[in-house]
């Protein structure tokens, strides 16, 4: 298989992030290569993407667990080309994450073939170089990062 | 016929349009141009004097397009409006544009305005649509998604395709017939952008753009105007066209639907919807009558899963058949309806006749209910418009014949 037809996440120089007080831990977390989601610290309703209140009871208190890394598909595209890179191959994937149940994560699968990648497939974080030296949290396949370990 | 006991109490009464140009082709006209020339046009298809208006009810907070926007100040200035006693818009984007009629409404009941215009103007050599939310400038939310390359609209509502398909079975061939359909119906329009036949050959070896989305699934990038006037049914009635009365009209939505694909973290069922479930209740409910007796359907097409979508939380067919019902033929054009079935876009809709972010679908239901539409349903009692499964508020309109 050429490593050309694998996905990628876009080009690191051109992927800007901004961050507040309220999803700067987020960020904080990822440059570590961890993956963190908020969690209230009253109610323990987790949400993403960081909000200033919980949905649920509006409390503002939050907690940050440091998760798993695993992740399942809940859906996905295919995405061929981006503006200014015609020849770009992304699965850009809203993933739900087994130990922060109710959040999702829109992110990218990569490193695998898009043909391959299916709804309910496991997934396991890898972090991703961007801008001003941050990490952006990305997904391998876990069956493929497994073998890689072995 | 249908009875309904619906609201009745302003009507539309005129409505006007520029050409529709392909992106880049309006270059050289500015957006006040192009909306006064909209707007000038729906004032003589009421037999109204522009001086004459003297409201201003926008959706998509009175931008035009992606990055510019509508004063209503411009408007009075260039085309001499003496003055205005209400200049109002619906938040966010194109999921205002029906009920962009129901906030000209509001200042017509409260007594605020008489004459209420509601326009939308757009150009796309700065940015177009297709690529808009790549182009956005990040901030500490949109940092959560635009990282993951969905350029634009398309891209973000291709992921509510695919679970759809996943949870239903949906196939393309569904979306495929949603945009051969629509291209059949602008064939015969003199001013639609695409008028050659779309075939299932050429749809499948269309572009991919993101799957399970390619070319044909998209909307047109065009660029005009398109205007709208509302007004009391009572004045309506003296004025030249016969009168399109206002039967239902509803925006907002739920929780559950919020930011929808700027977020993502909507349950199953809403997933998989186009956000309008709550409108369509309140539709039903005001007017009194039910999607069976709804005749035509001008259903906002920015990509055909979302129009899919719209069928079933607009109830003309069950939550997750949407696939199944289509493929049966049930949306074509026909100029005698049957039963089970209910024509959508007959203009040819934003795949196929132009993109005026919900404009034209008004336009449509105004000359269906005048019964002057180039493919008009004969009889027509009742118009569906809806406004674009997008961020919240999403809205739509039920408009009637007069009696």
């Amino acid at each position: 298989m050429s490593a050309a037809r694998l996905a990628t996440a876009l080009p690191s120089h051109i992927v800007r992030i901004a961050m507040d007080t309220v999803t700067e831990p987020f960020w904080q977390a990822a440059k570590q290569r961890q993956l963190v989601v908020p969690k209230c610290g009253d109610c323990g309703t987790f949400r993403l993407p960081p909000t200033p209140f919980c949905p649920e009871c509006q409390s503002t208190s939050v907690d940050w667990p440091q998760l798993s890394g695993r992740a399942t598909v809940y859906s996905f595209a295919v995405v061929h080309g981006y503006p200014g890179l015609p020849e770009l191959t992304l699965v850009p994937a809203v993933v739900e994450l087994p130990d922060a149940p109710g959040a999702r994560l829109v992110t990218n699968v990569i490193g695998v073939e898009p043909e391959n990648v299916r709804i309910g497939m496991e997934l396991t974080v890898d972090f991703h170089p961007i801008t001003d030296g941050w990490l952006l949290p990305v997904f391998r396949v876990a069956a493929d990062a497994d073998a890689e370990k072995e | 016929m249908p009875q309904d006991s619906g609201l009745r109490d302003v009507a539309i009464v005129g409505v006007g349009a520029t050409p529709y140009y392909r992106r880049g082709e309006s270059t050289g006209k500015s957006i006040t141009q192009l909306a006064g020339e909209a707007i000038l046009a729906a004032c003589s298809d009421a037999g109204l004097s522009v001086g004459q208006i003297d409201g201003f009810a926008y959706y998509s907070g009175a931008g035009a397009g992606y990055g510019d926007k509508m004063e209503s100040a411009d408007f009075m200035e260039t085309l001499g409006i003496p003055e205005i006693r209400f200049s109002a818009s619906l938040t966010n984007g194109g999921g205002g544009s029906a009920g962009a009629i129901g906030l000209a409404r509001a200042a017509i009941v409260a007594g605020d305005a008489s004459v209420v215009v509601t326009v939308m103007a757009l150009q796309q050599q700065k940015q177009r649509l297709g690529t808009v939310i790549a182009a956005k400038p990040v901030n500490p939310i949109s940092s959560f998604l635009q990282p993951s390359g969905l350029a634009g609209p398309g891209h973000l509502m291709s992921v509510l395709a695919r679970r759809h398909m996943h949870q239903y079975g949906t196939t393309r061939d569904a979306f495929a017939e949603i945009a051969i359909s629509t291209r059949q119906n602008a064939l015969n329009r003199p001013k639609a952008i695409q008028k050659t036949p779309l075939t299932r050959e050429e749809y499948f070896s269309g572009r991919m753009i993101a799957e399970p989305l390619c070319v044909y699934d998209f909307c047109l990038e065009t660029e005009g105007a398109v205007a709208v006037i509302t007004t009391s049914v009572d004045r309506a009635r003296d004025l030249r066209q016969k009168p399109v009365p206002v039967v239902a009209v509803a925006h907002g939505g739920t929780r559950d639907w919020g930011r929808a694909f700027s977020w993502y973290g909507m349950p199953d069922d809403t997933f998989t919807s186009s956000g309008h479930k709550p409108i369509a209740g309140h539709l039903y409910k005001q007017s009194g009558i039910t999607p069976q007796d709804i005749d035509v359907a001008l259903i906002y097409d920015h990509f055909t899963p979302m129009v899919l979508m719209q069928l079933e939380d607009y109830g003309f067919c069950d939550k997750g058949d949407g696939g199944p019902f289509v493929e049966s033929g049930a949306i074509r054009y026909s100029p005698r309806r049957k039963p089970g079935t209910v024509a959508v876009n007959p203009h040819g809709g934003q795949l196929s006749e132009a993109y005026v972010i919900g404009m034209t679908q008004i336009v449509e239901g105004v000359e269906q209910m005048r019964g002057t539409a180039i493919n008009q349903v004969a009889d027509a009692e009742f118009a569906l418009c809806t406004g674009g499964p997008a961020s919240l508020p999403v809205s739509g309109l039920i408009l009637g014949r007069d009696r």
